[in-house]
C-alpha cells in the first residue's frame, strides 16, 4: 500500500495558487466591481464586489439578479469583512507533536505533514481510517473535487458533510416521494402567486431577511400564511395564522390537518389518482391522528387545527416549505413525508403555484449534496450503491468501477467514532467547524483529539482548526471562482473579484498538492472551470444533470436551474409539471405515525431544548463572529425563557442560566420573552465555549437520514449558580 | 412463520394501534388479528363523523401494519393452559402470546320496548351507535326519520346528537343523571354544553329516565309498547314522569361495558373489566389485555387514547424494544370536539366532592365559555373547559407536569398567553 502512496512527493508541492481563471475575471470586471453572491446563507444573494479606493474589497448592490434584486441583510452587506487580512488565517500552520503548539510553517512543509499523516493512518489502519469531512459552503467544484479526493485518492468510504446536518431529512424525504430532491422544485418568487403558503419549523425572516418580501408580496395578493413554530418568530409574526406546536410535533400535526382535509372533502382525487400512489396508506395514516389526539401530541388547539386545514385546502393552490425546525429531528425524514402527503393529497404537488420544498440553509446546500462529498452519493446526485452511477463516475475518473468505495458513515457517525476502534485516524475537514456546529459537541470534540491526524482547510482559524495538527489557510468567496447551487436549484457563479492575500490557496489547489503527493498527479485541476467541466461530464444523464451549463454559459447572467442536459437546453425552473421522476411518473404518498423524540422530558430534564439562528450570525459563526458589526448586533448566545418558566425558577432577565442535558452543561443568560412556549427554552449554537448549544444537544438520529436531532433534547434549567454537582460533573464527562 | 405467534382477539383501535406498534418497533413475530366484524380494523371515535357524512366509512381504516387481519373471525373459547384459541367456525389455532382486545359492548338500558320480543335484537327503529355496521343501519334509518330521541347524554349521546341535527333530524336528548357528561363536567359547565347543543336545535332533558318504547306500525304513534310485529317501529319513547316524546327514531348511547365472557370463561381474573398489572398481564401466563376490556388499577378507562398508550406500552414490551415499559394509568384529558361543542376535561372536576380542593372559574355568558381550575393547594388537580378552548395547551402542559407545583398564580391557567 505505501507504494500508492508516497510518503513524499515533492514534485508538486511547490506548485503555484490558482491564478488561471484570471482571463474570466477580466470579462466580468468593470469599474462597479465585479458580479458574484453572497457567502452566507442559501437565498446566494446577488452582490458586486469592487476594490474600495483606499484598497480592501467592498459590497455594492447588484439590482439585476431576480432573486433578492439589490436587497441585503446586514450580514451580506458586511460580507467583505471577512475578506480583511486580519480577519483570517495567511499562513500555514503545523503542530509540533501531542500537546505542542500551531506554530506557522512554509506551505511545502504543512502539505508534506498532512500527506505523510494521511499516508501512515492509511498504512497502518486500512483506507477507510481516512475520513474526510466537508461543507455546504463549499463549491460544486470543490464539493466534486473532495468526493473524488476521498473516494479516488484516499479510497476511502468515510466521506460525510456538514450538511448531513441540515438538508438530509428533507433530501431523503423528496427523494422518496418525487424522486428528486431540489430543494424548490419552482422559483423562490412563486411563492408570492400561491394561495396558502405554509411554512414548518422556517423562520427566514431571520434566518434569510431578502426573502421576506415574497411573504409580503403574497399577502399583499390576497394570500395567506401559516407558520408552524413553537416560538412566535419574526416570521410568525407576518402570519394569518400562527401554529404554536410543540416540538417534535410537527409530524402529528401534518397527519391532523390531512386527517381534516379528508373530512372537509378537500382531497384532490383526481390528482390522487392521475399522478400518485399509496393515497389509501397516507389516509390510515391520517385517520389514526384524529384531532383530538393531535391536540394532545401538539398543543395546537382542535379549532386551530380546523383554521388551518380550512385555509390550506380551500386555497386553489397551497404551498409547504419545510426547514431546519421540521426537519432536524430522529424522525425529520417522516415529518417531512407528511407535509409531502398534505401536498398530495390536495393536489398541491407537480402543478403551478404549488408543491411541498424546503428551505435550504446553507449557501451551497443544495450543490453539496448533489456532487459526492456525500457517504452515499456520486456526482450528479447518484447513488453509491447503483452500479450503473458507479459505471458512470468511474468511466470519467479513469478508474475501474470495482475500486470505488461504498457507502460510508453518515456525519455524526463518522465524528463520534473518530480514534476509536473501526473509526476513522485520520480526518481532512474542508470548510465546517463541528466543534461547534455538531450534536454532543464536547464529545466530538474529545474524538477530534484523540485523532492521530486533523487536518483543516479554512478561511479563519476556527474552534475546529485550532485543534488541527495541521492548518491550510484557504482562499474564500471573492478571491476565487466557483458555482454554488441556491435553494432553487438555480446555478450560479461566484466570480473572482479579487486577489486572496499573499499566503493563501484554494482548496482546488491543495487537493491538487495532496492528490499529487499521494501519488496521483493527474486529475485534479486547480482551475475551477476545467473541474466544472468534469462535473458536468460526471453529473450527465444523473438526476441533478448539470452537463448543459458551464461558468461561460452562467456569467452574469441569471443562472441556470437544473436539470439542464445540454448546452441547447434552457434549464428547468419547475419540476414535475408533467411528471415526478419515479420511473412511473407517479409521486409516493408516505405512510408515517407519530413517535416520541430521542428524548422526550421527563421528572429529571423537564423542559424541551430547541436550537436555531439569529440574524446577525451564520452557523457556527466562524464567519460572522470576527464581523464587529454582527458581534454588535448579537454579541453572544442566550437562553430564551417564558417568563412563568423564569418565575417558576426564579430567574430574571439577563441573569446566567446553567441548561444541562445528559451530555453536558451550557451556561448563558436569560432571555425572557413571552415569544416561547412555556416548557420549551431556546439557544442560538453560533458560539463555542460556555455557551455552546450544542454540548447539550442529542445526537439520536433519524435512522433514514442519519439527521441528529438538533431541534429538541429534555434538559434541566436552572440559575447557573446553584447547578448541582452531578449537573456540574456532566459537563465535560463523555458519556 | 417466523418468530413468536402472537394472536389479538379483537380488531378495534387498541388491536391496530398494537399491531402497527409491534410492527413499527421491529418485533420479530407474526402478529394476527381476530375480528368479529367483516371490516378490517377502523377509527370507532370517528363513527358519528361517518354518520354525519365528513367521511365514507372506508375513509376511517386505521393501519394495522404487516399484522394478519382475519375479518368475521368470532372467537368463542380460550385455552391459556394450551395457548390456543377457537373460533366460531370451529378452528383452533395456537399462540405464543395472547393478546385480549375485545374492546366493550354498548349497555342496553331497563327500557321496556327496545328489544324484540325474546331478545332477538333491537326494536325497529332503535339503534346503538358501536360499529361501523351500527351506523350503516342508523343512517339508513336516518334517511327515513324526522324526529330522534337519544337515550344518555355522554360523550357518545351528545356526538350523536350533533350527527342527527346536521342531517336536519330534530333532536332531544334524554338523560338520567343529573346534567349532560357528569363523568367529566360538573353542573355548570354541563349547561354551557346544553346551551350550545340548544343552538344546533337538540333539547336536552337531564334527570328523565326513559321507562318504555312505544312502537307502532309506519310510524303512527299508537302501538301497544311491546313492538309486536316486524313492521313495527319506533313511535315514541315514554318517561318516567312527564309526557312521552313521540320520534321515529331512538340511538341508545348509555355506555359500554367490557367484553370480558373469554376471558372469565378461561378462568382469567375479572373484576369489572379483564384485570391487568402495569405489564399489562392478566393473571394468566403469556395472555395480556389492553383497550377497554381491561381493567388497570381499578380503573376502566373507556376512552381511546388510554387503550393508546396501553397498546404501545404492550407492544414496546412484546417486540423486545422496551421489554421493561410499565403502564402507569393515563393522564389524558377527556375530550370532546364535536364542531361547534368542545369540551376537555383534565383529572378532577369537581370540589363538592372534595373538600381539599379549590376552584377558581371564569364563567363568560355572552360567549358560552366555562373555565375551571381546581387546586389541590398549590398543584393543579384538575380543570373543565367548555366552548372555548384557547387554554388548553397551557393546561395540558401543567397538568402534564405530573406533581410539581403549578408555582405562579393559576390564573394564567384560565387565562394564557
Amino acid at each position: 500500500m505505501r507504494d500508492a502512496y508516497p510518503a513524499r512527493n515533492t514534485a508538486d508541492l511547490s506548485a503555484k495558487p490558482a491564478a488561471a481563471t484570471l482571463d474570466a475575471m477580466d470579462d466580468a470586471m468593470d469599474d462597479n466591481g465585479t458580479d458574484t453572491h453572497c457567502p452566507y446563507c442559501s437565498l446566494q444573494c446577488g452582490m458586486r464586489v469592487a476594490v474600495a479606493p483606499g484598497g480592501g474589497a467592498e459590497v455594492r448592490e447588484r439590482p439585476a439578479y431576480p432573486v433578492n434584486r439589490g436587497v441585503l441583510c446586514g450580514k451580506g452587506r458586511s460580507a467583505a469583512e471577512v475578506l480583511r487580512p486580519e480577519a483570517r488565517l495567511t499562513t500555514p500552520l503545523v503542530r509540533d507533536g501531542r500537546g505542542g503548539n500551531l506554530r506557522p510553517a512554509s506551505w511545502r512543509e504543512a502539505l508534506d505533514v498532512a500527506a505523510r499523516g494521511l499516508a501512515d493512518v492509511r498504512a497502518r489502519y486500512g483506507p477507510d481510517a481516512v475520513g474526510v469531512f466537508g461543507g455546504g459552503g463549499l463549491t460544486n467544484e470543490k464539493a466534486y473535487q473532495l468526493g473524488k479526493f476521498a473516494r479516488v485518492v484516499l479510497g476511502t468510504a468515510n466521506i460525510d458533510y456538514n450538511g448531513r446536518f441540515c438538508m438530509a431529512s428533507a433530501a431523503t424525504a423528496h427523494r422518496r416521494a418525487f424522486g428528486l430532491d431540489r430543494g424548490l422544485p419552482f422559483p423562490l418568487a412563486d411563492i408570492a402567486r400561491t394561495g396558502c403558503l405554509v411554512l414548518v419549523g422556517a423562520n427566514p425572516a431571520e434566518t434569510m431577511p431578502p426573502a421576506v418580501r415574497h411573504l409580503r408580496e403574497l399577502r399583499e395578493r390576497g394570500g395567506t400564511l401559516i407558520v408552524v413554530d413553537p416560538r412566535r418568530t419574526a416570521t410568525a409574526e407576518l402570519a394569518d395564522l400562527h401554529l404554536r406546536a410543540r416540538p417534535g410535533s410537527d409530524l402529528a400535526l401534518a397527519l391532523g390537518l390531512l386527517h381534516l382535509v379528508i373530512a372537509d372533502g378537500n382531497v384532490d382525487g383526481e390528482f390522487v389518482a392521475a399522478r400518485t400512489t399509496g393515497y389509501e396508506e397516507a389516509r390510515a395514516a391520517a385517520m389514526a391522528h384524529w384531532p383530538e389526539r393531535v391536540e394532545r401530541l401538539t398543543g395546537v388547539s382542535v379549532s386551530e387545527l380546523a383554521d388551518a386545514a380550512r385555509m390550506f385546502g380551500e386555497a386553489g393552490t397551497g404551498m409547504v416549505l419545510t426547514a431546519r425546525g421540521a426537519e432536524q429531528h430522529s424522525k425529520g425524514t417522516d415529518t417531512v413525508g407528511a407535509w409531502i402527503d398534505l401536498c398530495l393529497a390536495t393536489g398541491n404537488a407537480g402543478r403551478p403555484y404549488s408543491g411541498c420544498a424546503t428551505l435550504t440553509g446553507q449557501g451551497n446546500g443544495q450543490g453539496g449534496r448533489e456532487h459526492g462529498q456525500k457517504a452515499d452519493q456520486l456526482p450528479g446526485y447518484r447513488d453509491l450503491d447503483d452500479p450503473a452511477a458507479r459505471a458512470h463516475v468511474a468511466a470519467v475518473w479513469g478508474v475501474d468501477p470495482g475500486a470505488l468505495p461504498v457507502a460510508g458513515r453518515s456525519a455524526y457517525e463518522l465524528l463520534g467514532t473518530l480514534g476509536l476502534d473501526g473509526g476513522a485516524h485520520a480526518l481532512l475537514v474542508m470548510g465546517s467547524n463541528p466543534v461547534v456546529s455538531a450534536p454532543r459537541a464536547a464529545h466530538v470534540t474529545e474524538r477530534l483529539g484523540a485523532l492521530d491526524l486533523l487536518v483543516v482547510s479554512d478561511v479563519v482559524l476556527s474552534e475546529t482548526a485550532r485543534l488541527a495538527d495541521v492548518v491550510l489557510p484557504a482562499a474564500q468567496w471573492a478571491e476565487e471562482t466557483g458555482t454554488t447551487t441556491n435553494l432553487e436549484g438555480r446555478v450560479i457563479l461566484r466570480q473572482r473579484a479579487l486577489d486572496p492575500p499573499e499566503g493563501v490557496r484554494t482548496d482546488l489547489a491543495i487537493l491538487r498538492a495532496l492528490a499529487a503527493a499521494l501519488g496521483r498527479p493527474d486529475g485534479f485541476p486547480y482551475d475551477p472551470e476545467a473541474v466544472f467541466d468534469e462535473l458536468r461530464r460526471a453529473s450527465a444523464g444523473g438526476p441533478a444533470d448539470y452537463a448543459g451549463i458551464s461558468h461561460r454559459r452562467l456569467r452574469g447572467g441569471e443562472g441556470v436551474f437544473w436539470p439542464c442536459p445540454d448546452e441547447a437546453h434552457p434549464g428547468t425552473p419547475r419540476l414535475f409539471l408533467d411528471r415526478f421522476a419515479h420511473p412511473d411518473g407517479r409521486a409516493r404518498f408516505a405512510a408515517v405515525t407519530h413517535r416520541p423524540a430521542g428524548e422526550e422530558p421527563d421528572a429529571e430534564y423537564p423542559v424541551y431544548l430547541t436550537t436555531g439562528r439569529v440574524t446577525a450570525q451564520y452557523q457556527s459563526g466562524a464567519q460572522t463572529r470576527r464581523v464587529p458589526a454582527l458581534n454588535a448586533a448579537a454579541p453572544g448566545p442566550f437562553v430564551q425563557l417564558h417568563p412563568r418558566l423564569a418565575r417558576r425558577l426564579g430567574v430574571v432577565d439577563g441573569e446566567p442560566l446553567a441548561v444541562t442535558s445528559r451530555r453536558g452543561r451550557a451556561v448563558a443568560p436569560a432571555r425572557v420573552s413571552e415569544a416561547i412556549r412555556q416548557d420549551t427554552v431556546f439557544m442560538p449554537f453560533h458560539w463555542p465555549g460556555e455557551g455552546r448549544a450544542n454540548t447539550v444537544t442529542n445526537p439520536a438520529l433519524d435512522p433514514a437520514s442519519g439527521m441528529p436531532e438538533f431541534k429538541l433534547c429534555a434538559v434541566r434549567v436552572e440559575r447557573a449558580g446553584e447547578a448541582s454537582p452531578a449537573a456540574a460533573s456532566g459537563a465535560g464527562a463523555a458519556r | 412463520m417466523k418468530g413468536p405467534r402472537v394472536a389479538v382477539v379483537g380488531a378495534g383501535m387498541a388491536a391496530a394501534r398494537f399491531a402497527e406498534r409491534y410492527g413499527a418497533f421491529g418485533g420479530a413475530g407474526t402478529v394476527t388479528l381476530y375480528g368479529a366484524e367483516a371490516h378490517r380494523p377502523y377509527n370507532r371515535v370517528l363513527l358519528a363523523d361517518v354518520l354525519a357524512g365528513r367521511f365514507a366509512p372506508r375513509d376511517i381504516a386505521l393501519p394495522p401494519g404487516a399484522a394478519r387481519v382475519r375479518t368475521g373471525a368470532e372467537v368463542v373459547r380460550l385455552d391459556p393452559a394450551a395457548r390456543t384459541l377457537a373460533l366460531a367456525d370451529g378452528s383452533v389455532h395456537g399462540w405464543d402470546s395472547l393478546v385480549l382486545a375485545t374492546g366493550a359492548n354498548p349497555v342496553l338500558p331497563p327500557i321496556r320496548g327496545v328489544r324484540l320480543p325474546g331478545g332477538a335484537g333491537l326494536a325497529g327503529g332503535v339503534h346503538v351507535l358501536r360499529t361501523l355496521d351500527d351506523c350503516a343501519a342508523l343512517a339508513r334509518g336516518v334517511a327515513a326519520a324526522r324526529r330522534a330521541v337519544i337515550v344518555g347524554g355522554g360523550v357518545l349521546g351528545v356526538s350523536a346528537a350533533r350527527a342527527l341535527a346536521s342531517l336536519g333530524v330534530a333532536v332531544e336528548i334524554v338523560h338520567q343523571g343529573p346534567h349532560l357528561v357528569e363523568r367529566h363536567l360538573d353542573a355548570d359547565a354541563a349547561a354551557v354544553l346544553a346551551r350550545g347543543l340548544a343552538r344546533l336545535g337538540v333539547v336536552s332533558y337531564p334527570g328523565s329516565r326513559a321507562r318504555a318504547v312505544r312502537c307502532g306500525k309506519d310510524g303512527e304513534g299508537d302501538g301497544d309498547g311491546d313492538g309486536r310485529g316486524g313492521e313495527d317501529r319506533v313511535s315514541a319513547v315514554e318517561l318516567a314522569c312527564g309526557p312521552g316524546l313521540s320520534c321515529d327514531l331512538v340511538v341508545l348511547a348509555c355506555g359500554a361495558r367490557p367484553r370480558t365472557a373469554l376471558a372469565y370463561a378461561a378462568g382469567l381474573g375479572v373484576r369489572r373489566g379483564i384485570t391487568v398489572d402495569d405489564a399489562l398481564a392478566t393473571s394468566a401466563p403469556g395472555v395480556y389485555a389492553i383497550g377497554d376490556c381491561a381493567e388497570h388499577d381499578r380503573v376502566l378507562h373507556g376512552l381511546a387514547a388510554p387503550a393508546w398508550e396501553q397498546a404501545d406500552v404492550l407492544a414496546a414490551r412484546l417486540s423486545g424494544a422496551r421489554p421493561a415499559a410499565r403502564y402507569r394509568g393515563s393522564r389524558a384529558p377527556a375530550r370532546l370536539a364535536a364542531g361547534p361543542l368542545q369540551y376537555a376535561a383534565f383529572g378532577e372536576v369537581d370540589e363538592q366532592a372534595d373538600p381539599g380542593l379549590d376552584a377558581l372559574r371564569l364563567v363568560d355568558a355572552t360567549r358560552d365559555s366555562y373555565r375551571k381550575v381546581l387546586m389541590r393547594g398549590d398543584r393543579l388537580a384538575g380543570a373543565v373547559l367548555v366552548g372555548d378552548m384557547t387554554a388548553v395547551d397551557a393546561i395540558a402542559e401543567a397538568f402534564g407536569r405530573r406533581g410539581d407545583p403549578a408555582a405562579d398564580d393559576p390564573h394564567h391557567l384560565l387565562v394564557p398567553g
